[in-house]
């Protein structure tokens, strides 16, 4: 049994663009439905027809700086969730896994970061100021060196060529021990990310427009441009270096590639290195939203939604697949989330993935794979 | 001759350790907590473990124990999962604990259809069910010094004394943010009975679980609602980033009031100089500046047996583990009165929870005078709906804002029985209360 990519006649359009054009004219047609109706009468105010297809666009007409804020939130969340199921996606194109650990690496390389400023501060009486908060940073970024280096050593190196659930149940071993382990040393007590320290904007600034207000935060264009610089890099540095195309080999037959040379372990410990400096990025950007605690664990399951929609495989996906979920999820809490009272992001995240995938089964990006029976 | 030296010390430890065993099984209490160290809510879990612990340490370390008797303190991990809760549970029963004291709702509610088989009292103080409050359908829970109903109750009072009385309260927008889990739904049939009364408009804001730390969307819809003040009846790493959020979307934050429960010094200040003004629940005192907190520093902390930082010592929610402790102990020791036993059993302690008569002497007398209102259980009230005030975060610790607020007995009481009778009805087979009242009640 072999896997190939298709490698079809090439359409005039790219199927995604083609599947994006699909759905925005249902989308169109479907709107253009929706105000006949309401302008003929035939769904008066107040009908289940008028709440559902009527009043949320009634709103956001209504309160256009609401709308730039919510699109802002999502646009945000969605950049954060991009660099969540980055980490995924980097690990999976390398080694074939999921990387169960992901989340739990979030918190480890977080805490690290925070506990270490600690220590520095507290017990070894450093001045606490942005030079030694850069200190924690490097200490944090070497950590997590250090760990790509063991799982590759303790993990991955025994498990070569072992089938994939194998990999995947390591991966779980690894998170228990993470939290295990970043228990033992940093106890469960949550801690204030330090932000200001590393020289991250906080603060807000208020546009007063469109006959209402809107909020930016600096930490949050912070966020959106070191989280899209990162993911540049990261599509540049494996898309055209040599160490990428690599990468690419060693996701296709870990076999093939050792055949032609390429060293499956340097591959490893680099990609699980890259993955835990996301991890720190997502972790500093979401600890300094609320707090630095194992509840962070939590945040790297909104990856799965944006990984069944932009393909396990694909960066571009991920990135994409952030911003569809990021956006889609915040405009349907806000504007349709009172109709179910409330709290319907988690699960519609799931549903506008799903219904992506009734238009292109493997995700936005995924590769198509046939398989030759 | 080796082998002859190495059989004889074996024995001769062997023994010796199954004496300790037995004189310890005789001579001292067994009391399992529930606690949560670890998971997504450690950062509540910690401080309200420590000062429940901290505090029976000293006991043994001061006094050896209550009433001459050595309390066997042990700690019961369930990272705020319930089903960890149940075994937890199961521990506690194999170990002859005295009291279940489950620490999340979801688990009391687990609970409370084995107490009354297993005799084994539960001690669910100001959470869990709030009908358990109904001693007379609840023999064998007890839910001091105040039910979700009373607070939400409270949290309306103290909203018409800052708009300036209930008829201001019409056409106000009020919400409830809270954790889409038993807990955070404890107090919507109050507040939906409140909001008929008063007329107001009362707005639902849950957040999931996993969505704790991602609130953006549910404050965007709290300024588009333009609601006028919120309740967060929140837990774990949702309170910080409820008063952040707050902040963020140019919500005021002393219009965000914290149930009890979200008013741990933690909660307020990750949001830095953000969070000044936030405010909460509270029935007991903040500080260090007891001599029962006093003691412990002296008993336990400088010992180096506290797991706490000696700077978390008197925080709100150390001080609410160590309020906790003051009232077991106290019904220890009223279970001890009764009895005339010294190791008692659930059964001695379920009396002498029924029996707690908490007067101002008494707070004074266990080193905590000021430290929380008085209040008396009774076999028909197992709460006694006692007062609250409003604390406010003033960037570095709580202050206190208000007077005592008195809950609405007379409206909160018949919604409870009411509760309590619908709970005994729905679960077929709920027994009629046996147990004997104890003659002080």
């Amino acid at each position: 049994m072999s896997a190939v990519t298709s490698s079809a006649p090439k359409p005039l359009l790219s199927p995604a663009l083609m599947a994006t054009l699909k759905v925005l004219g249902i989308f169109g047609a479907i709107a253009i439905a929706i105000v006949v109706l309401v302008q003929s009468g035939a769904m008066p105010k107040g009908s289940i027809g008028h709440k559902v297809l009527a009043a949320p666009f009634i709103d956001m007409w209504d309160l256009p700086d609401l709308l730039v804020q919510t699109l802002w939130e999502g646009l945000v969340a969605g950049v954060l969730y991009a660099l969540i199921a980055l980490g995924f996606v980097l690990i999976f194109k390398a080694s074939g896994v999921f990387n169960f650990a992901q989340g739990i690496m979030v918190v480890f390389s977080a805490l690290t970061l925070v506990g270490s400023y600690e220590i520095m501060t507290q017990r070894m009486g450093l001045p606490p100021g942005t030079v030694v908060a850069i200190l924690a940073l490097i200490i944090a970024i070497a950590t997590m060196f250090v760990l790509a280096w063991l799982v590759e050593r303790i993990v991955l190196r025994p498990l070569v060529n072992q089938n994939e659930i194998i990999m995947l149940m390591a991966t779980v071993g690894l998170t228990y021990f993470l939290i295990g382990f970043g228990e033992y040393i940093f106890g469960g007590n949550p801690k204030v990310m330090i932000t200001a320290q590393l020289g991250l904007p906080v603060g807000q600034t208020q546009f007063n427009i469109l006959g209402g207000r809107v909020n930016i935060q600096h930490l949050d264009v912070a966020a959106a441009v070191i989280a899209s610089v990162m993911i540049a890099g990261l599509a540049f540095f494996f898309q055209y270096t040599r160490i990428g195309r690599a990468l690419r080999a060693v996701a296709d037959s870990h076999k093939a590639a050792l055949s032609v040379g390429i060293s499956l372990n340097q591959i490893w410990v680099i990609v699980w290195f890259t993955a835990g400096v996301v991890a720190l990025v997502t972790g500093i950007m979401w600890g300094a939203r609320s707090d630095v605690s194992f509840a962070l664990e939590i945040i790297a399951l909104k990856a799965l939604p944006v990984l069944i929609l932009g393909g396990f495989t694909s960066v571009p996906g991920a990135i994409v697949g952030g911003l569809i979920i990021g956006i889609g999820e915040k405009m349907g809490e806000g504007y349709w989330g009172p109709l179910f009272g409330g709290g319907i992001e988690t699960w519609l995240a799931y549903v506008i993935a799903l219904g992506f995938l009734l238009f292109r089964p493997q995700g936005l990006f995924g590769e198509k794979i046939i398989e030759r029976i | 001759m080796m082998f002859k030296k190495l059989a004889l010390g074996a024995t001769v430890a062997a023994s010796v350790l199954t004496a300790g065993f037995a004189a310890q099984a005789q001579d001292a209490i067994n009391f399992v907590h529930n606690t949560y160290r670890t998971g997504a809510f450690s950062g509540s879990g910690i401080p309200v473990g420590d000062g429940t612990r901290d505090y029976f340490t000293m006991l043994n370390n001061r006094d050896g124990g209550i009433g001459g008797v050595r309390i066997n303190f042990e700690e019961c991990e369930t990272a705020y999962d319930t089903r960890r809760s149940v075994e937890c549970y199961e521990q506690g029963k194999a170990k002859n604990t005295i009291l279940y004291v489950p620490w999340s709702t979801g688990a009391t509610l687990a609970a409370i259809p084995r107490a009354h088989i297993d005799k084994i009292p539960i001690f669910s103080m100001g959470y869990g069910l709030s009908a358990s409050a109904v001693g007379d359908v609840f023999p064998w829970v007890f839910n001091m010094p105040i039910t979700y109903w009373d607070g939400a109750n409270a949290f309306i009072q103290h909203v018409a004394q800052q708009e300036g009385g209930f008829d201001k309260l019409r056409g106000k927008t009020i919400g409830l943010l809270h954790l889409d889990a038993p807990f955070g739904k404890e107090p919507i049939p109050i507040l939906e009975a409140l909001a008929k009364q008063h007329g107001f408009n009362l707005k639902l804001y849950p957040v999931a679980p996993a969505e704790m730390q991602n609130q953006s969307s549910v404050w965007l819809t709290i300024r588009r609602d333009r609601t006028d003040w919120v309740y967060n009846q929140g837990w774990g790493a949702m309170n910080p980033t409820a008063v952040r959020e707050a902040a963020r979307g140019g919500f005021p934050v002393n219009r965000l009031v914290g149930v009890w429960w979200a008013g741990g010094d933690d909660d307020a200040r990750p949001a830095g100089d953000a969070g000044r003004g936030y405010r909460a629940l509270n029935w007991h005192q903040t500080g260090a500046n007891f001599p029962v907190i006093q003691d412990i520093i002296k008993h336990v902390v400088d010992r180096g047996q506290s797991l706490s930082a000696k700077e978390k010592v008197g925080e709100n929610l150390y001080n609410r583990g160590v309020y906790q402790a003051i009232i077991i102990a106290e019904a220890i020791k009223n279970a001890q009165a009764i009895t005339g036993k010294k190791v008692i059993n659930g059964e001695d302690m379920r009396r002498g929870l029924e029996a707690l008569n908490m007067t101002e002497a008494k707070w004074a007398a266990a080193g905590a005078p000021g430290f929380a209102s008085p209040f008396r259980v009774t076999c028909s009230d197992h709460n006694s709906q006692s007062a609250v005030y409003v604390m406010e975060w003033d960037g570095k610790a709580w202050k206190r804002l208000s007077a005592d607020i008195q809950p609405q007995k007379e409206q909160v009481r018949p919604l409870l029985e009411e509760a309590a009778k619908a709970f005994a009805t729905s679960n077929a087979g709920w027994p009629a209360r046996t147990e004997a009242c104890q003659n002080n009640s």
